[in-house]
């Protein structure tokens, strides 16, 4: 399984992180993050004053303060480096697996004229057609013209067993990378070298591409200008102090500053924002960007779809139900007769169930009958048999239309049988042979356990559900109270979704919705936060801004909950850093101005030993922060589904209380700690 | 003691009542629907668009809104600079005062424009009758409707959907024709009958009970003074302002002016409130100033009775210099702590003579810039940090934040943090400028930590456009002259042209709706973030330099 990476840290990552963030101290990447780049100027200049004490102006203090206060603010950009170095090296980590899957293949390329010519993988451009055989990697990805095969994902999907992939309809695109189990493909290839989804796959997961999102623009703006600020504060501080006779000194100065600005959020941020995107890569969903999850945050409206998200899917025939007139016997004959040739799952219970019942059907008698597919428009299957005779099964109301166009009556029961087989849950088939209906079958459909109670959660977050199926107003009902969603949309076609997105988004809502067929794509799309299934068409993978490696819808669920925890983290170590600088302007203004105004010595209120041992263990503080928070950053911030107020309470309490109050103790530990060491 | 609490709390109190009468007033003055008021003042108003050139009905976006602000205030303060410098020339100066030179002219005309009403001029002996009303009297009432005007703009910005922000001119006559000149006309006939002065003739020498002559300044006093209050401008006729006998004379007029300067401000957020279809909002965000007002109120309060060491020393109880005996603690410290959080800036007692910590109140009062606040102004400083706490802490909640239903994104930040910066860099930087150069130390009259705190003093005024003065400082040198002259410009014009865009901005975007995983910010948990926001963020900020200055010097006591 190549995504999912449980051991999150290695050794040899750690040691990595280390040597990547004595790199990051290069000016020229630093400057991307204002508030760290501060830090490092401030660095610079006590490094000089560690060398020529009075290069600003006469010294008052040791070159032993000088000192440590280089190595605080040296090791407070370090520890903001190493955060970002961590992160970006798991990323790295998933990208090398990913990597190690690509390897050049040879191709067969299908010429014009037939013949197959052997190319490099590499040389595939899109519109290519290549023969795949069994055993073979397929060599880039692309669409199923010919053919079915088993293939196997594990590369990508870490799913061990191999799905089918055939021509036409929504199982028909392959991804480059994964392997033809049995059988051949033809397969015209989709993209040029280079673009295909691994190498999208990688640079994602590699942070390559990553560009900051929206949110985390407008934070560094706020941070910058806090920054700002600060710097202004503490530089016209100095003419001030100097007309009462106090001469700052520069080192003191500059450890000020540090505390000030927000060095914690400024040092993690970027951090926050990789792992937020490695979390959801290690769920096995893709990002597309990480704009992508910040949106899945704000989702207020989910669309999900019944069948395979909600419930089971494979719906299963339970009772075969004669209208009036027709036996048991017959119905049961009829049922099976419409699905000896249908390979669905619904198709093969009716066969099961009736073989059970007693009665068989030798399938080969319709061996030269014409299968009608199921299709989301018809909503019904069967088989045209050559002596003419027509065999339906599906939506009662489609079947009703079709018997009546062929001049056939319907039923008085048949609607009160329908109504109590939705009522009870289940789907109602009608079977019917040329113009008369005989009866229907009782598909039953089972809802996902635990899925109530996270809808239940996604309420209580202010998020509403609503499910998307072909059946019937009553069936969905009956499913929608089951399953304990929102709303419904019943007898949908994919029109239907996309409009149930419009209407939602008209009222200002961000929509989220999951989807793998072809015309999911304009719906997936069209919403907020659109999560293909893997196992769909690539039309759908393309609309999508989200992929689900393991196909499976409920993630949605999980992803919403990691945009949320990627922004309350961001919140959160924001509101500590500002919270913080109560504690340290008590412990640093009266170290200050205490020599030429005693009396400050009343805003002393830690009661620290001297002022460099005040300052230093401000600084020291606000240093040894950020390597504590390192694991918030990574983890993110705890979330609970709960509704926002509650919600922010709980943080403002954390880390708004929090960060007030643990400065004051920790710096007056430190201050404890290192008072002897003066 | 007791009887001076009941006084503030029966004026406050009254202040109190007048917010929602006001406010629904506001709100139907500045409604583009038809209302009643229109039979009243529409003919008069149109008469003036018709001179005007202004087409009522034509809506402006937000740059325009913004070039219409700027280049009608631009106009009015050459207009203002050309009265000043000219005087000696123009009629209605009986006692024939000269020229005003060009750098006090200047420091005047942008302190009258952005109505601030610094004064560096002394208006018995520097200014002709033709200055006081054309000069002072006449910006008093523009300025102060030129920032009621961006306010507004900006409320139907956030609340409205498209970038139409309204028609300035029509807001600015509006508020002048429906607010502005009936309440004014109606104070100063009240004022007259408590015995301020309006005249044109000159002064008059009147010979004192020891035989001596004494020439007594007189001119048209209460017509400034009623609208000096009701638009937060005070500037006052005479150099002492709201404390000299001709300005201030009896505690009912006192009561009028302390009422005068909380009623627009007060009544704008509550218009506010109304407007955004949210009440709650409004309210809570008058939550949260008026807890600042209170605790401030209450610091200056108790520390002007309690008075100094030294003056206990000596017996006396609390601290009377600098004050009036008309008026005493309880309504000097009321008026202190009311001039400079709506930003008027008129005093009825000496600034400079409070006690340490009681001149801390009213400098970190204008620090903040929001406490109420003047003229609309001080509103959008408040809603400035009410974006600002929507976007820290509604990140909390796991959604990207939105204030009304709106995004606040980068461009929102950008905007915002222009005009949080400003405030300080204006205050701080020429603060420490002063410091650098001997000369304009020399203008300090005190030495060590109340000279930190005069200094500090005028450019935190002149940045808040509140003007009132520490006194001590002698501003009158062309540096003072010329820097608070910028510094007030600058901390008007700016924070505008910021909040304005947003205001733009926020406009066209849509709607996101709200639900129970949305950050309400309607509620009192709302209002003590804000509150904890604007402390920390705003009073952090000048934390060292208060420290150097009033803190230092109440600590040395």
């Amino acid at each position: 399984m190549a995504i999912k990476q449980k051991k999150t840290l290695s050794k040899e990552m750690i040691t990595q992180a280390v040597i990547d963030s004595f790199k990051k101290l290069n000016p020229v990447m630093m400057i991307k993050n204002p508030v760290m780049f501060i830090v490092e100027i401030g660095t610079f200049i006590t490094f000089v004053l560690c060398v020529v004490p009075d290069a600003f102006g006469p010294s008052t203090v040791s070159r032993g303060y000088n000192v440590t206060v280089f190595l605080t603010l040296l090791f407070t950009v370090l520890f903001a480096n190493f955060a970002e170095a961590l992160a970006e090296g798991r990323g790295k980590a998933q990208a090398n697996t990913l990597r190690k899957t690509k390897s050049d293949t040879i191709a067969k390329l299908l010429q014009k004229d037939g013949s197959i010519k052997e190319v490099s993988s590499t040389q595939l451009r899109k519109g290519d057609i290549v023969r795949v055989d069994a055993g073979k990697l397929i060599p880039s990805d692309g669409e199923i013209i010919e053919g079915l095969a088993s293939v196997d994902e594990s590369a990508i999907t870490g799913e061990s067993a191999p799905v089918i992939k055939e021509a036409g309809g929504d199982f028909s695109s392959v991804t480059g990378g994964t392997r033809v189990v049995s059988d051949y493909i033809i397969v015209k290839v989709t993209t040029d070298p280079g673009e295909s989804f691994l190498d999208r796959m990688i640079s994602l997961v590699e942070g390559a591409t990553r560009q900051k999102t929206p949110n985390e623009i407008a934070l560094t703006t706020l941070l910058t200008v806090l920054t700002l600020i600060f710097l202004f504060v503490i530089i016209t501080i100095v003419p001030l102090a100097n007309y009462l006779h106090i001469k700052l000194d520069t080192a003191t100065l500059i450890a000020l500053l540090v505390c000030l600005i927000p060095t914690t959020i400024g040092g993690l941020l970027s951090a926050i924002g990789i792992t937020g995107m490695n979390r959801v890569t290690q769920f096995n969903v893709l990002a597309m960007s990480g704009k992508a999850v910040e949106a899945a945050g704000d989702i207020d409206t989910m669309i999900l779809d019944k069948t395979g998200t909600i419930t089971f899917g494979n719906r299963m025939a339970a009772e075969f139900i004669p209208v009036d007139g027709v036996s048991q016997k017959d119905i049961t004959l009829a049922a099976l007769q419409s699905s000896v040739k249908d390979e669905t799952p619904e198709g093969r219970s009716v066969v099961e169930l009736a073989n059970k019942l007693g009665v068989t059907w030798p399938e080969n008698e319709y061996a030269d009958a014409e299968i009608i597919e199921f299709t989301a428009e018809s909503r019904m299957s069967g088989l045209n048999v050559s002596n003419g005779t027509k065999i339906r099964k599906g939506a009662v109301d489609a079947i009703k239309a079709f018997v009546i166009t062929a001049n056939g009556s319907i039923p008085n029961d048949l609607e009160e049988k329908a109504n109590q087989i939705a009522k009870a849950g289940g789907t109602p088939l009608a079977v019917s042979i040329n113009n008369r209906i005989y009866g229907l079958i009782y598909l039953k459909d089972t809802v996902k356990p635990g899925l109530k109670e996270r809808f239940a959660e996604l309420r209580a977050m202010g998020i509403k559900t609503v499910m998307c199926t072909g059946d019937n107003p009553l069936t969905a009902a009956t499913i929608a109270q089951e399953a304990g969603v929102d709303e419904f949309i019943a007898e949908a076609k994919p029109e239907d979704k996309i409009e149930a997105i419009k209407r939602e988004q008209a009222q200002g809502k961000l929509v989220a919705m999951t989807g793998d067929g072809t015309n999911d794509a304009p719906a997936l799309a069209q919403a907020d936060v659109g999560l293909a299934m893997n196992s769909g068409t690539m039309a759908a993978k393309e609309a999508a801004n989200m992929i689900d490696l393991d196909s499976d819808p409920t993630k949605l669920l999980s992803v919403i909950a990691i945009g949320k925890q990627l922004l309350i983290t961001r919140g959160s170590l924001t509101t500590f850093s500002i919270a913080n600088d109560i504690a340290k302007y008590f412990a640093i203004i009266p170290a200050l101005f205490i020599v030429a105004l005693p009396q400050l010595q009343a805003l002393n209120i830690m009661r620290l030993t001297s002022p460099q041992s005040a300052i230093l263990s401000a600084l020291i503080f606000n240093a040894i922060i950020i390597p504590l928070l390192i694991p918030v950053a990574m983890k993110g911030a705890k979330y609970k589904a709960m509704d926002a107020n509650r919600l922010l309470r709980r943080n403002l309490l954390v880390y708004g209380l929090g960060g007030m109050v643990a400065p004051f103790i920790g710096i007056k530990v430190i201050d404890m700690m290192i008072a002897g060491l003066m | 003691m007791s009887i001076g609490i009941i006084q503030v709390a029966v004026t406050l109190l009254i202040a109190l009542l007048l917010i929602k009468p006001v406010g629904s007033y506001l709100v139907n003055v500045f409604s583009y629907e038809k209302t009643r008021l229109d039979r009243v003042f529409g003919p008069v108003e149109r008469l003036f668009y018709r001179i005007m050139g202004v087409h009522e009905e034509q809506s402006m976006d937000s740059k325009q809104y913004v070039t219409a602000v700027l280049f009608s205030n631009f106009v009015m303060m050459i207009l203002i600079y050309a009265v000043l410098r000219l005087q000696k020339h123009l009629p209605f100066n009986p006692d024939g005062i000269d020229n005003m030179p060009s750098a006090l002219a200047f420091n005047t005309a942008a302190s009258f424009i952005t109505n601030t009403n610094w004064q560096a001029y002394s208006g018995e002996s520097g200014l002709s009758y033709l200055s006081q009303m054309l000069a002072i009297t006449f910006p008093m009432f523009t300025s102060s409707a030129t920032g009621f005007a961006v306010a507004i703009a900006f409320i139907r910005g956030i609340s409205g959907n498209k970038n139409e922000l309204g028609n300035f001119y029509v807001d600015l006559v509006r508020l002048i024709t429906r607010v502005l000149l009936p309440l004014s006309f109606i104070a100063a006939l009240f004022l007259v009958f408590q015995g301020v002065p309006q005249t044109l003739h000159g002064a008059v020498t009147a010979t004192t009970l020891e035989g001596a002559n004494q020439v007594i300044t007189r001119g048209p006093v209460a017509s400034l003074e009623s609208i000096k209050h009701l638009g937060t401008n005070g500037g006052g006729y005479f150099g002492t302002n709201a404390a000299h006998p001709f300005e201030n004379p009896t505690p009912l007029t006192n009561l009028l002016h302390i009422l005068f300067m909380l009623l627009l401000p007060t009544s704008l957020i509550y218009a506010f409130g109304v407007m955004i279809k949210n009440k709650r909002q409004g309210w809570s965000v008058f939550a949260a100033m008026s807890v600042i007002f209170l605790i401030m109120l209450g610091t200056v309060l108790f520390q002007e009775y309690k008075g100094t060491p030294a003056l206990h020393a000596m017996g006396i109880h609390g601290n009377m210099e600098g004050k009036e005996v008309r008026f005493g603690f309880f309504e000097s410290a009321l008026f202190t702590a009311v001039t400079t959080a709506a930003t008027t800036g008129s005093v009825n007692n000496m600034h400079d003579s409070l006690t340490p910590l009681g001149g801390f109140v009213p400098l970190a009062e204008m620090m903040l810039n929001n406490v109420f606040g003047g003229k609309g102004v001080g509103l959008l400083n408040g809603l400035l940090y009410v974006i600002l706490s929507v976007f820290i802490c509604g990140l909390m909640v796991g959604r990207t934040p939105e204030f009304l239903g709106r995004k606040i994104e980068a461009k929102e930040m950008k905007l915002a943090s222009i005009a949080l910066l400003i405030h300080p860099i204006l205050i701080l930087v020429p603060t420490a400028l002063a410091f650098l150069r001997p000369e304009s130390m020399a203008s300090i009259l005190n030495p060590g930590s109340h000279g930190i705190s005069e200094v500090l003093y005028a450019f935190t005024s002149g940045a808040a456009n509140n003007g009132s003065a520490f006194a001590g400082l002698t501003a009158n040198k062309n540096f003072y002259n010329i820097s608070i002259g910028l510094v007030m410009l600058f901390g008007r014009y700016i924070s505008i042209i910021a909040m304005l865009a947003i205001a733009g901005s926020l406009a066209t975007k849509s709607r996101v709706a709200a639900s129970v995983g949305t950050f309400r910010t309607d509620t009192p948990l709302f209002t003590v973030i804000l509150l904890m926001m604007i402390l920390i963020i705003g009073a952090l900020t000048f934390f060292p330099a208060l420290a150097l200055g009033p803190i230092a010097e109440h600590l040395g006591m």
